[in-house]
């Protein structure tokens, strides 16, 4: 399937990473792509593992991938991002919110707490993306899911306008201003390499 | 004319509408909830959650009986308890047009079996269709009722979760303008007592032989000719993953799956040199096809599971590609109650019992996980009451309280019934109904408990403590989950006493309020590092591996469950944020 590209947002339950799929698939739909995005509703969205998928191209067959095939992996959570890493292409791109959410039972103390995350996947290539202290930047705590749609559009091949276009008619109008900024925000820091971890 | 993205279900729902349906009725269930949750948002046609699928399929008889189309729907053990009017109906065929769409879930992302509806189909001799696409899931309902009228037959729509949770483009269509059928009363063909039911079984053989021969005319299934060094018969998903992963092989695609067209089967056969059957789940079409002689390649494909495109691919030799090495010893991430989940301080209280518990099925379930681990049994919807019932007819708990934990929604959907049999036949025992007010693991539906329609409109709620005296509890009692000691205090007075009691939990859903109160936080000074709050499983405290817990005030809702656990008072209300990332 050399003509599809494949996005994969992973993260916790609740993160947001339905309604950034939804912009993804929208943006390659207004530029004319075929897309299929696959979503995981139910049980697991109780604060558990969340994979969105999105594929465009010419013609997309499958709504789902296996490993090695996902050209870019934008990771809500830093754990997630490791736990999905091999769905990555070697040669693809990789971009992770340096945030670490807990899962129960790291908290409760039954499993330890797994160190060394973020250095095996700087070795990688990861960009790190501090969403949530952007999207205060940006004036809306609640933003972080759309600077890190920001971080993942400097890699995807869409017109900078058709991206603020569908964010803006997605999110609640009183938001407009700061999901933008939080979007200009996202893809300046990852135009810029990486973020301090 | 425009393409828009739509998941499988809003496809369904639109192509439902296009069909002129006027009624929409169904039980909320992952992967098919969304179907009717769109529906309702077209004009002109009415859609209602039933209390559970059997009253669902039921009231869609109705509507076809007066005429009208109507769709149903439901998640594959759904029809589990819908079969009844199912298997039925099939004899006495329609009014107006009769579409039941069943989304299956293979790979079990939220259910418990991963059921294979296609059986249901030839069991209750029902035709059944099997979209790929949204776009065909929207084509196809189209036609499921025109094949419901043409042929006087109910008709089955199959999803599974990556049809129904996928969105994929769709050309829509407009509104037919269509009239009711008329409303012709013939007790010959709807009244199903053993005179008329035998003439109609005769009816429904020679159905089936003229759907046979439909089927093998029918653009619906379809030939794709590439390669003829193998062909592939495979149908909905399986679709997809196969042209993906055998780009090179020629397909029967088959988008109805009962009956099946054994003339097309066989033609195509004659065309390839190798045949290999793709199919998720049970071997249906396998089984068919070695019914009609055909030799098959031995794919070596799960039955368990879910398939992909790479799955097939390597079944026919293809390497996979080079893969990054995975990161082991990562922490599982199961899912969890929410901070502020009323269900909490009932397991809290369950576990302070040693409490034998009997679980159903929604969120409370993962009351099930660690820490809480305060269910041990879950089945289906319903089957804690029963189940209750049943194991103190044994005795086996022995000393330890005996409660089924079943929640509002569930409880209207199938656990009156199990309630009415302990009263009927003198059981002992305690029934917990958690009540928070919605339907929540599927999305927060409506449903008779709240009082809140599909349409959103206000309705009678059932008043659960007039319901259970009705049926004749001794002793019904209703509590506050988030006072903790006051439901301690009532469960242990109800387990404790002889006969049988209902204990409901009522509290809104922590996702449907939104909480002003602070989140609190641990005073470092006071705390004894007991772990009574880490116990409480919150997602918003952590325990450290020196110190005392911490607890995320981003994530606290401030519903104090764990400041009432704390007997050294060392949890206490706080505005400041407290911050992981700073303290590991």
């Amino acid at each position: 399937m050399a003509d599809v590209t494949t996005v994969v947002l992973v993260g916790v339950g609740g993160q947001g990473t339905i309604l950034a799929g939804d912009v993804i698939a929208k943006v390659a739909v207004a530029e004319g792509h075929d897309v299929k995005l696959s979503e995981v509703h139910g049980m697991a969205q109780r604060g558990g593992s969340v994979d969105t998928i999105v594929r465009f191209g010419e013609c997309v067959f499958s709504p789902i991938i296996d490993p090695g095939v996902a050209d870019h992996l934008i990771a809500f959570e830093i754990t997630e991002a490791a736990r999905r890493l091999t769905y990555l292409a070697p040669d693809g791109r990789l971009v992770v919110n340096s945030r670490t959410i807990h899962p129960l039972p790291v908290l409760t103390g039954a499993v330890p707490a797994v160190a060394g995350v973020e250095a095996a996947l700087d070795y990688e290539g990861a960009v790190f993306i501090d969403a949530e202290a952007i999207a205060c930047e940006a004036g809306s705590p609640r933003s972080a899911n759309v600077v890190l749609l920001g971080a993942a559009s400097f890699g995807l091949p869409f017109a900078e306008e058709t991206w603020r276009e569908v964010i803006a008619s997605r999110v609640p109008p009183k938001t407009v201003e700061a999901n933008l900024r939080a979007f200009e925000l996202g893809r300046k820091a990852c135009a810029e390499g990486a973020c301090e971890l | 004319m425009t393409r828009s993205l739509m998941s499988g279900n809003e496809a369904v729902a639109r192509g439902a509408w296009e069909a002129g349906v006027t009624v929409g009725v169904g039980y909320p269930g992952t992967p098919s909830t969304e179907v009717l949750e769109n529906l309702v948002s077209y004009e002109d046609v009415r859609c209602q959650w039933a209390p559970n699928e059997k009253v669902a399929a039921e009231v869609g008889v109705g509507v076809s009986y007066g005429g009208h189309r109507t769709l149903v729907t439901m998640k594959h053990v759904g029809v589990n308890v819908a079969a009844d009017p199912l298997f039925t109906l099939s004899y006495i065929g329609v009014g107006g047009g009769y579409v039941l769409l069943v989304a299956d879930d293979p790979g079990m992302h939220s259910s418990q079996n991963a059921q294979d509806s296609r059986n249901y189909a030839s069991f209750a001799k029902v035709p059944m269709l099997e979209p790929s696409s949204s776009q065909e899931a929207l084509e196809f309902t189209k036609i499921a009722f025109e094949i419901s009228e043409l042929y006087d037959t109910p008709v089955l729509v199959r999803s599974t979760t990556r049809i129904s949770h996928s969105k994929s483009l769709v050309e829509v269509g407009e509104r037919e303008a269509r009239e009711p059928l008329e409303f012709v009363q013939s007790p010959a063909k709807w009244v199903m007592m053993p005179g008329n039911a035998r003439a109609r079984r005769i009816e429904l053989a020679a159905r089936m032989k003229r759907l046979e021969a439909f089927a093998n005319e029918s653009p619906l299934n379809r030939i794709e000719m590439r390669d003829t060094e193998l062909g592939v018969i495979t149908s909905g998903i399986a679709y997809q993953y196969t042209r993906e992963g055998l780009p090179e092989a020629s397909v029967l695609k088959l988008g109805i799956v009962n009956p099946l067209p054994d003339d097309l089967i066989l033609e195509f056969v004659s065309k390839v040199k190798r045949v290999a059957v793709i199919e998720e789940l049970d071997p249906y079409l396998t089984s068919r096809l070695k019914v009609l002689g055909v030799e098959l390649v031995e794919t070596g494909l799960p039955v368990i599971g879910e398939l992909s495109p790479a799955a097939i691919a390597s079944a026919f030799g293809v390497q996979a590609p080079t893969l990054r090495e995975a990161i082991k010893d990562l922490p599982p991430r199961p899912p969890l109650l929410c901070p502020g989940c009323p269900h909490r301080g009932v397991y809290w209280a369950l576990g302070k019992l040693k409490a034998v518990v009997t679980g159903d099925i929604g969120c409370y379930t993962l009351g099930a996980l660690p820490p809480l681990s305060a269910m041990d049994t879950c089945v289906c919807m319903g089957a804690s009451v029963g189940m209750a019932h049943g194991l103190s007819l044994t005795g086996a708990a022995g000393k330890r309280p005996v409660v089924g934990v079943i929640g509002d929604s569930t409880f209207a959907h199938s656990g009156i019934t199990g309630v009415l049999d302990m009263v009927y036949n003198g059981a002992s025992g305690t029934i917990a109904i958690l009540d928070n007010r919605t339907t929540a693991m599927t999305g927060h539906q409506g449903n008779p408990v709240s009082g809140k329609t599909l349409a959103g409109e206000d309705a009678p709620a059932l008043d659960l403590e007039v319901l259970c005296k009705a049926l004749g509890v001794e002793s019904v009692r209703t509590v506050d989950p988030l006072d903790m000691a006051d439901t301690l205090a009532v469960l242990t007075e109800e387990t404790s006493r002889p006969g049988l009691s209902v204990v409901i939990a009522k509290a809104p859903c922590a996702l449907l309020i939104r909480s002003d109160a602070d989140p609190v936080a641990i005073d470092d000074e006071l705390c004894t590092k007991c772990g009574a709050c880490v116990r409480l499983g919150c997602p918003a405290i952590m325990k450290l591996p020196i110190g005392s817990p911490i607890i995320d005030a981003a994530i606290c809702v401030g519903c104090g469950q764990c400041v009432q656990v704390c007997k050294f008072d060392a949890i206490v209300s706080s505005g400041a944020a407290c911050d992981f990332g700073g303290v590991l």
